[in-house]
């Protein structure tokens, strides 16, 4: 590996490292909380929306999907 | 030294007619492409329009990039009596044994290529508006963007990389194979359950690819039996004598914009490294056949890779490498051979989707195919307390592929866009300006009547005279917009054209 590659790597691995330094850790995990019940919500919504959509017999979908011959 | 990476990509979709008791999927690809283009209004398109086949003088899938051909090796065939038409954008769009296959225009950088892929998309879902106009009540034909029937049968999407002949095989082999093993982290397109025998859905209940299951060579010929890493087909479509073209078999079809310009851009950016002979010989990656699948199978991006020099590293940590590399690559040659000031932009990505998949993998919805079907298959799993094994599961795996815009579970996920949907309508018409595509697709669209056929690298004209003539473009990189836009714009006529080209 050429030094200016490593000077890449180094560079990345420093920016992580400070930006972990000035942040709360309290207000890391609260935000981490949040960030997850949100992405929770969105997911239920998301399923709401998928099930109306989704194939109504998934066996019979699944097994009759058969694709023979290619490339 | 590198050249000018000319990229592609060809996409086999799965295909389904619904509704009948014995569905031919060989008639339903040629209804499907038929239907397109009878159904436009575009200049060699629409009902008696002149229909500009393929010309398949230059096809030669046998030719190994090795020099021989193993003994034991079958080489693809080429089916010259199915629909196989060229349009006006420059791309290829016909029936590959029995699926609907539609290879893109000629790209010069991986924007393009995506902008492209989704042009193919939109390309898709016209022809299944069409046909599905003209079928009795009760049918339908629906295609899937996806590599695998869950049952041992794969298709594949292929890659194109425009490369320097004088870039000896086997360092291609070496590190083009590292790189195809690893960046699976980003380019899978995700899998419920696992396709090889004596592995169940117990086992691997999803996985990051596809396509690993279907592999078991390090390099070969063939694309469907003994599938290997490193495809040696010697067809460069263009000047043989400076060029080869690397055909890429190992990569799954994304839907996620971000993964399909991540996939092209690093693979261009690595290919480049081996063509100046940049890249650390210790790098590669021990048994790779067998790599390739532990790192498919492993959710937690932690598999320990053997390299060549002993070391252990995991896929994410060979990627950082890569990465590193590229970055210098960029500082110390610049972007001319890699697409210009995007090359830029594809090494940022890089950064942020491994840090992300270092950090938070769930981060990357919407950017990574595997994150995001992941976080629905999940969904589900989890609302209906199902076991990994639910057909339902499989049922959403497939439907997350389907390109009905009403019915694709990609299409609901909300993932990054980086094209613009109204430059991709217009993409699927016309062709990118800086490829020799400009020239095939705008001789396409100013006289279909006067073409008697067309491949990558040469078109033949018809022009009333006694010998029709053939138009070589040998080099990829020729016939753009700001070679010929100007030829093309002030010529009345084929016979002016074939005149002012000739002199």
């Amino acid at each position: 590996m050429s030094d200016q590659e490593r000077a890449g790597q180094d560079r990345r691995r420093t920016d992580a490292s400070s930006s972990d330094e000035v942040t709360d850790e309290t207000s890391v995990a609260s935000s981490a909380t949040e960030r997850g019940e949100r992405l929770k919500n969105e997911l239920d919504e998301l399923l709401d929306e998928i099930d109306e959509v989704l194939e109504t017999n998934a066996e019979e979908f699944v097994k009759s999907y058969i694709q023979k011959g290619g490339e | 030294m590198a050249v000018p990476k000319t990229l592609g990509i060809e996409t086999e979709y799965g295909i389904v007619h619904r509704g009948v008791d014995l569905p031919n999927p060989i008639s339903a690809s040629s209804l499907l492409i038929n239907a397109y283009l009878s159904g436009r209004a575009e200049p060699g398109c629409g009902p008696g329009a002149p229909r500009v086949g393929w010309d398949f003088v230059d096809e030669s899938p046998s030719l190994d990039a090795r020099g021989f051909t193993p003994l034991d090796s079958v080489a693809p065939e080429i089916e010259t009596h199915m629909v196989n038409a060229v349009l006006t954008n420059g791309a290829r769009y016909y029936v590959d044994h029995a699926h609907p296959e539609l290879s893109t225009p000629e790209c010069a950088d991986p924007l393009s290529i995506v902008l492209q892929d989704r042009a193919a998309e939109y390309i898709i879902v016209e022809s299944m508006a069409a046909a599905n106009a003209v079928l009795s009540d009760g049918q339908e034909l629906v295609v899937y963007k996806n590599n695998s029937d869950g049952k041992g049968n794969s298709y594949g999407c292929h890659e194109n990389y425009l490369m320097d002949r004088a870039t000896p095989f086997s360092r291609i082999v070496k590190h083009a194979t590292t790189h195809f093993v690893t960046r699976q982290v980003f380019t899978g397109a995700g899998k419920v359950g696992c396709e090889l025998p004596f592995r169940d859905r117990e086992q691997v209940p999803f996985q990051l690819t596809q396509r690993s299951d279907f592999f078991e060579e390090e390099v070969g010929l063939e694309t469907t039996l003994k599938r290997p890493i490193i495809n040696t087909r010697d067809e460069p479509h263009a000047d043989p004598l400076r060029y080869r073209r690397l055909h890429v078999i190992v990569g799954d079809a994304n839907l996620c914009e971000v993964a399909t310009f991540l996939k092209v851009g690093s693979t261009a950016l690595v290919l480049a490294m081996v063509e100046d002979d940049l890249l650390d010989q210790r790098l590669a990656v021990v048994e790779p056949v067998q790599a390739l699948q532990a790192v498919s199978w492993d959710l937690t991006l932690s598999h320990p890779l053997m390299l060549a020099d002993g070391r252990t590293a995991t896929a994410i940590e060979v990627q950082w490498e890569l990465l590193a590399a590229a970055r210098g690559y960029l500082d110390d040659r610049g972007d001319a051979m890699v697409g210009g000031p995007i090359a830029h932009e594809v090494v940022r990505r890089w950064e942020s989707v491994l840090a992300g998949l270092e950090t938070d993998p769930d981060s990357l919805n919407g950017q990574v195919d595997w994150v995001t079907k992941r976080r629905v298959v999940e969904g589900v799993r989890e609302r209906y307390g199902l076991d990994p094994t639910d057909s339902k599961l499989a049922a959403v795996d497939l439907q997350y592929h389907d390109l009905r815009p009403d019915r694709s579970l990609f299409a609901r996920l909300g993932a990054e866009t980086l094209v613009d949907p109204e430059d991709v309508r217009r993409a699927a018409t016309t062709p990118p300006v800086d490829t020799r595509a400009y020239f095939r697709g705008r001789c396409l669209s100013l006289w279909p009547e006067s073409i008697v056929a067309a491949n990558w690298d040469s078109m033949v004209f018809e022009t009333g005279g006694e010998t029709l003539r053939r138009v070589p473009m040998m080099e990829p990189s020729r016939g753009t917009e700001e070679h010929v836009g100007t030829l093309l714009d002030t010529c009345k006529t084929v016979e002016e054209l074939l005149e002012r080209l000739s002199t």
